[in-house]
């Protein structure tokens, strides 16, 4: 099929038929991966631009690494150093970078609708790789390739606990829309501090008690806590919400057996997540990051190569 | 004995009344408003046809921000007393947060001689004078100063006061001079955010702020107000705890009065899917129960008066994403058209509209306005409840096109403006025989 979408912005633009060939897709690269040689022509003489206006190593990688497999020319715009910290504004940015031609641009900034509001103003794709607190999509969709490869493709009857800062967290938001539409029962778990106030509005059951949220759950994803939250008042301080919402063998004993540990790191060990259950058996933490690359790879080949309505090959 | 009458108006419909009339002006006055007589002849006047228009007095709007002295790019005054003529305004009142400051008579005069210069025959234009020095809410601004160089009422609009001390002082001192208008804006609950706190913020990963950050002042504004027995003016109310607030003060004799805007009537928070920064404003666009609330309470009076919180911008301050934009929605050109909906819809009557955007405030604010008495100021507007027009970038006089109505058809236009006798905004209807 040719892929319909110009841009990924965010997974509820996906229908579960995208998702299926974004699923496939990957599983084909991750084969790739595996190779003594992980290098294949498919996308030489594109252009990649990873435009990254927020700190970040892991995503921006990842998408690198991602580029590079495919033979896509890959380049790197960040926030410090560049004209975003002399003042230039996204439009112009955005103008700028089209003028040069790439094939995508992956877009990671601190506002949301950021990743919108450029593809609205380029004829080339645009990935969103995170804006503000709004949508993460190839972190939500690398989650569901990595719950598959452990469940196979059915996720009806499972239960996914997102434990953590869900106010700030565009994983959280993304996640909440991808994995029901597969069938995932989604629960959110926070103090009220770190949940939006119309939690509910995201269309997930929501828990303020950590018990009661792990009660049979069959995976749990727990969210990086940024440490300037509590500057904002929204915690007393690390060690009081790690008694409250850290992640240890005890409290997952609730949880259904063989529960899977999910992060999207970078991890805080002792405040998220009990150091011993990031690298215990059940962890898919490393599995994510695997992942990641395979389905970057997918969205970055299905977008660079589909063609506009009317043109021929 | 009367004058001949110099200007009239035939056969035109008048909110509140049955039938059609004749309204006779001379010298910038009004002669009479008197059913239509088909065999009357004015030999010495400017007859204009009325007939299928709508007569009103000219509105006055309590809540501009025409950006001049200092932020000539997002507007000035010939521009935006220019859109004020086109949307049917006879009496503008201009905020103080310009650059600098209207916080002393220099700046309010050449605010006034700008006025006289681009439209000496109107629409008249009452600056309203900061309430503090500098905006800071530290020191009281020189308000007798203010008053005699022309301002109508004083308020720190758009940086509304922390200090409840200072507040205070400032309503009594202001007490005897002018009404104080207040921006009612908690100083630190989810401030400025141009999103309401809801399901739409939660779901676009936005800050939002609460309808309760505005109705925590209302609160603040109305105790004081009952407890210093000094008047106040709660401008832009958003929200139904606001309303009920409201309510409640004046039903025990509170002396507070309060408005509202047309996009409040409109539009929700729903406006900002796909992160639309034009319906970026604070306060925020709220609920749809919201809406309804603000619809009932000035239908009741509740809410004493219509303004527009005209709030125009430079494109490139729009076109940014979301939390960047500058909060505002540019109203002037567009205001009566756009409640003309609620009046189609039958929510609002169009008597309520002459009642609350002309009437009222001018009776807050003491600034002459017309009743169609004898000798009133001859200052109406015709208006074609018919006529659509799309709102395009060109339709709009202001310099700001920030509204999230731009490229939405309307239904009902302004087809005529008169101050004091004199023609300010003439869409060329023919003229009557």
């Amino acid at each position: 099929m040719n892929w319909p979408h110009k841009d990924l912005l965010d997974v509820s633009q996906l229908s579960r038929e995208d998702v299926e060939v974004v699923m496939r897709t990957a599983a084909s690269f991750r084969e790739i991966n595996a190779r003594p040689v992980k290098k294949v022509p498919t996308l030489k003489g594109k252009s990649v631009v990873l435009f990254f206006a927020e700190p970040s190593t892991r995503t921006k990688t990842s998408f690198d690494i991602a580029g590079k497999r495919l033979s896509a020319d890959t380049f790197s715009l960040a926030k410090t150093g560049s004209s975003l910290q002399k003042g230039e504004t996204l439009k112009d940015t955005a103008l700028t970078l089209e003028a040069m031609n790439p094939d995508a641009i992956v877009i990671r900034h601190a506002s949301s609708g950021a990743a919108d509001f450029v593809a609205r103003r380029v004829g080339c794709a645009v990935i969103n790789a995170g804006d503000g607190w709004h949508a993460h999509p190839t972190q939500a969709l690398l989650d569901l390739f990595t719950l598959r490869e452990v469940w196979g493709d059915e996720l009806v009857g499972k239960t996914v606990v997102i434990l953590g800062d869900i106010a700030h967290s565009r994983v959280a938001r993304s996640n909440c829309r991808l994995l029901p539409m597969l069938g995932a029962r989604v629960r959110l778990c926070a103090p009220r501090t770190l949940l939006p106030k119309a939690a509910t509005a995201l269309g997930v059951e929501v828990f303020n008690d950590i018990d009661a949220a792990l009660d049979g759950a069959d995976a749990v994803m727990c969210l990086r806590l940024q440490l300037e939250r509590q500057e904002a008042g929204l915690l007393p301080d690390l060690r009081e919400y790690a008694r409250r919402f850290c992640l240890t063998t005890k409290r997952l004993s609730r949880a259904a057996p063989g529960v899977k540990v999910m992060h999207p790191g970078p991890i805080n060990r002792g405040v998220e997540i009990a150091s011993d259950l990031a690298d215990a058996g059940n962890s898919l933490i490393l599995d994510q990051v695997s992942s990641g690359v395979a389905v970057r790879m997918a969205i970055l080949y299905l977008h660079i190569t589909r063609k506009e309505k009317g043109e021929t090959s | 004995m009367t004058p001949p009458a110099d200007l009239v108006v035939r056969n035109v419909r008048v909110p509140g009344r049955d039938g059609a009339y004749d309204l006779l002006c001379a010298a910038g006055r009004v002669l009479t408003l008197a059913p239509h007589d088909p065999a009357a002849a004015f030999p010495r006047a400017r007859v204009v046809d009325g007939q299928g228009l709508l007569l009103m007095p000219a509105l006055t709007d309590a809540h501009t921000h025409l950006r001049e002295p200092g932020q000539e790019w997002k507007e000035d005054i010939a521009s935006g007393l220019a859109a004020a003529a086109g949307g049917g305004f006879s009496n503008i009142m201009c905020m103080a947060n310009t650059d600098p400051v209207n916080d002393n008579a220099a700046v309010t005069k050449l605010m006034l001689r700008r006025a006289a210069e681009s439209w000496p025959n109107g629409p008249r234009l009452f600056p309203v004078g900061a309430l503090t020095v500098g905006l800071a809410g530290r020191e009281l601004a020189p308000m007798e100063e203010l008053r005699e160089a022309g301002c109508a009422a004083f308020s720190n609009d758009g940086e509304p006061v922390a200090d409840t001390e200072i507040f205070r002082r400032a309503l009594e001192y202001a007490a005897d001079l002018a009404p104080v208008v207040d921006h009612c804006e908690d100083p630190y609950m989810g401030k400025g955010t141009g999103a309401n706190e809801g399901a739409v913020s939660a779901r676009l990963g936005l800050r939002g702020q609460p309808d309760v950050a505005e109705a925590l002042q209302v609160a603040r504004d109305i105790l004081l107000a009952e407890y210093l027995r000094a008047p106040v003016h709660l401008a832009h109310v958003s929200c139904r705890r606001a309303v009920e607030l409201i309510a409640a003060a004046k039903k025990r004799g509170a002396p507070v009065t309060a408005e509202t805007c047309p996009h409040y009537l409109l539009m929700t928070d729903a406006a900002l899917l796909g992160y639309d920064t034009m319906a970026k404003v604070n306060p925020p666009l709220r609920s749809d129960d919201d809406r309804a609330a603000l619809i009932e309470a000035l239908r009741d009076g509740v809410i004493d008066i219509l303004a527009t919180d005209h709030a125009p911008h430079a494109a490139h301050e729009k076109e940014t994403p979301f939390e960047d934009a500058k909060n505002g929605i540019t109203g002037l050109d567009t205001a009566l058209a756009s409640l003309w909906e609620l009046v189609r819809q039958g929510r609002l009557s169009a008597e309520d509209i002459v009642t609350r955007f002309a009437w009222r405030p001018a009776e807050i604010f003491s600034l002459p306005v017309n009743r169609f008495a004898p000798g009133d100021p001859a200052d109406f507007l015709l208006f074609d409840p018919e006529e659509s027009w799309v709102v395009t970038t060109e339709a709009l006089r202001s310099k700001g096109k920030n509204t999230p109505l731009l490229g939405q058809s309307l239904t009902g236009r302004v087809v005529m403006t008169v101050v004091e006798g004199v023609v300010v905004h003439d869409l060329g209807r023919p003229a009557g025989s």
